[in-house]
């Protein structure tokens, strides 16, 4: 059994992920359309919230992979602090365009539910709050990778911001229900809770939910990929000056 | 170290700007404030506390791009980086003459410029206490971003992008403690919580900014 | 890998007459030397661009560096000065050993010279500037500020920082740009007292000093420009 290293080696990940990628765009293309199909035109209706309910399939599955995707971020950050891997770098960087998108997603999604449900696009609910200071986080983590020219400074820096960004987004989240009680319906999934929703709703949300993570996978795994042949072609374009 | 303190506090008094600069901007802030909500004192006086904590926030911010970049471009910054003062030491230190040279008069001035927005009486003590006890996280933190950016050309936004989300559970703590104290409710837990993200934030951060600035002087 | 021949300098190694020893000497690990490089591999950025560099400076030597523009000359005293991290290789010398002067001369225009050379020596940790002064001829300029004088001025200001410092390896690039003749003889005077306390230099430096026992190492043989061999997204190409 190989190392699990190895799959830091830009030639072996490469290898892998063209492996990877078709079964896992695959996989999260079928979960998507078996859980969005499923969940939109053969589950009831809420009856409190109607129709309106469904819209549930999008925004809690990309607002779970929002958050996740910052996770992973961080990971790889570590993982690039600590062993000096190269792809995990580049991972984290793939990460967080795809980290932000979720985050718009899970934002306009709920904006597009709270208005028939509370009548209002917005509010500064602690946890409608903390996905836009999530989104802010994106924001400053993309454009720091994008304004420094040496790829390896700006993966030690941003890696840096991310270990801190964390400590501070988890500070703010803490802050902002203290600052504001809030309207948001709790978690709709918790491991602890006893029933989170009734299952006609429960199976089809799962899918979608493994939908997302697997969609998630697959464009970290593509866009990874490309951030490798940019930094070969970069190699490559640099050893020509140097010639 | 305190030679580090001293020198940057002399070229703050003697190139200008240094103390002047972010009290002047804390001021027309405040100024232009009724201007935007209207002259009511009712209004002003709720969102007092809010205004009064914003505009020291983004008088902190003005500043920020200016801690290491003057350094980095005459060198001083390589030649520091090869003495016995530790990285971690010169970021400590630079956070403190920024904090003295701007969190402090904001501090100072911050009870006049109360009265302007008719902030109500009893938030005064709480008004200067939180901004005590919170300015110096935000120069801390400040510090960090500027260590992260100062190899970057006109950092001066990017600088403002990623330390503004950084600042928010501060702003939330200390606004809050100003908005009770003005209520007459407890203010005490709010400011004992920012004084806990200030501790942290000096105990961490200059660590964090030591490490960013190796990356960016290699 | 790396077409620069590995050619390796050895100085003459001159006896303990040293007056000041670093304490890696004392310890024995540097073998009487002050500084003492091997097989030094340095990159800017992306790029290799020197490997296989050997040399040792003795205490009361000099190392002159040579080569083309842009050989590498910079990039070597950065890696001996501890700013970048070498790729490949070692460099002995004792942690505090090296003071740095770069091209930029590292003044605050507000300052004046005597508070530029007090801020240093308490950075360093020292008390007096006074040696620095009476080398550089400094004292009539004293109460100047740094941002009115001449670049020639500057410049002697920043190197008088060299001996504030207390350090034995000076690790000088290019230190004698806009200095006019009489303030390289200065310098050069600088230079040689330092060397004869015990200490050593390695300036890299287009013009003749005119050191005792100054060796010169060209580095042209071993500039080796590729893309650093640590970058994986560059395998099977250097």
């Amino acid at each position: 059994m190989a190392s699990f290293w190895e799959y830091a080696n830009p030639r072996k990940f490469m290898a892998t992920s063209a492996f990877l990628l078709p079964w896992t765009a695959g996989i999260a293309a079928l979960c998507l359309v078996t859980g969005l199909v499923w969940g939109f035109f053969f589950t009831p209706d809420d009856f409190r919230q109607g129709s309106t309910v469904k819209i549930i399939y999008v925004h809690v599955p990309s607002a779970i992979m929002a958050v996740n995707a910052w996770m992973m971020m961080l990971v790889a950050s570590l993982i690039w602090v600590i062993r000096r891997h190269h792809v995990s770098a580049l991972a984290a960087k793939a990460a967080a365009p795809v980290g932000l998108v979720f985050t718009v997603i899970a934002l306009a999604t709920g904006a597009l539910w709270g208005q028939p449900m509370w009548g209002t696009w917005w509010e500064w609910d602690p946890r409608l709050t903390s996905f836009l200071i999530l989104f802010l986080f994106y924001l400053g983590y993309i454009a720091l990778w994008e304004a420094i020219d040496n790829p390896d400074s700006a993966a030690d820096l941003t890696a840096v911001l991310c270990l801190v960004g964390s400590v501070f987004a988890i500070i703010s989240r803490y802050a902002l229900v203290f600052w504001n009680q809030g309207l948001h319906q709790g978690a709709t999934l918790s491991l602890d809770a006893e029933q989170n929703i009734a299952d006609v709703f429960w199976y089809p949300l799962v899918i979608a939910l493994a939908g997302f993570g697997f969609l998630f996978l697959a464009l970290v795994l593509y866009r990874t990929q490309t951030e490798i042949r940019a930094r070969r072609l970069k190699a490559l374009i640099a050893q020509e000056r140097m010639a | 170290m305190i030679g580090l303190l001293t020198r940057d506090l002399t070229l703050a008094i003697r190139a200008g700007g240094g103390f002047g600069l972010s009290l002047a901007f804390f001021l027309i802030f405040t100024t232009l404030v009724p201007f935007g909500v209207g002259p009511q004192t009712a209004i002003l006086s709720d969102i007092a506390p809010g205004i009064l904590w914003l505009g020291a926030l983004l008088a902190c911010l003005l500043s920020l791009d200016r801690i290491f970049q003057l350094d980095w471009e005459d060198g001083t910054l390589d030649l520091v980086a090869t003495s016995p003062v530790p990285l971690e030491g010169l970021a400590a230190m630079k956070a403190l003459a920024h904090w003295i040279t701007t969190g402090l008069p904001l501090v100072v001035i911050s009870p006049a410029l109360g009265v302007l927005l008719n902030l109500e009486p009893p938030a005064y003590p709480w008004l200067v206490a939180s901004l005590a006890l919170g300015t110096p996280a935000l120069s801390a933190i400040g510090t960090f971003g500027a260590a992260l950016t100062v190899g970057v050309k006109r950092g001066g936004l990017l600088v403002s992008l990623l330390v503004l989300p950084l600042y928010i559970p501060t702003l939330i703590f200390g606004a809050l403690c100003v908005t009770r104290g003005a209520a007459g409710q407890d203010a005490l837990t709010p400011l004992i919580m920012m004084g806990g993200i200030t501790m942290g934030s000096l105990a961490i951060l200059p660590f964090a900014a030591a490490a960013a600035l190796r990356v960016n002087l290699r | 890998m790396g077409n620069g021949r590995r050619v390796t300098k050895a100085p003459p190694l001159r006896a303990t007459g040293a007056t000041r020893l670093p304490l890696g000497a004392a310890l024995g690990y540097l073998r009487g030397m002050n500084l003492r490089v091997t097989d030094l591999a340095c990159a800017r950025g992306p790029a290799q661009i020197l490997a296989g560099v050997s040399f040792a400076v003795a205490p009361g030597q000099a190392l002159i560096l040579r080569g083309a523009n842009g050989a590498g000359k910079t990039t070597l005293l950065r890696t001996l000065a501890g700013l970048t991290p070498p790729l490949a290789g070692r460099i002995e010398a004792d942690p505090e050993a090296i003071a740095y002067a770069a091209h930029a001369d590292g003044l605050k225009a507000a300052l004046s010279v005597a508070e530029n050379l007090a801020f240093w020596a308490r950075v360093f940790g020292r008390t007096t500037t006074q040696s620095a002064i009476e080398a550089f001829n400094l004292a009539p300029l004293l109460d100047r500020r740094a941002g009115e004088m001449s670049a020639g001025q500057k410049r002697r200001l920043s190197l008088a920082r060299l001996l504030v410092t207390g350090r034995p390896v000076w690790c000088l690039d290019e230190p004698t740009v806009s200095l006019d003749a009489e303030n390289v003889a200065r310098f050069a005077a600088a230079v040689r007292a330092h060397l004869a306390d015990g200490g050593s230099a390695v300036i890299a430096t287009h013009i003749d000093l005119g050191l005792p026992d100054a060796e010169t190492l060209d580095i042209t043989p071993f500039v080796a420009k590729v893309i650093r061999a640590d970058d994986p997204f560059a395998e099977g190409l250097a």
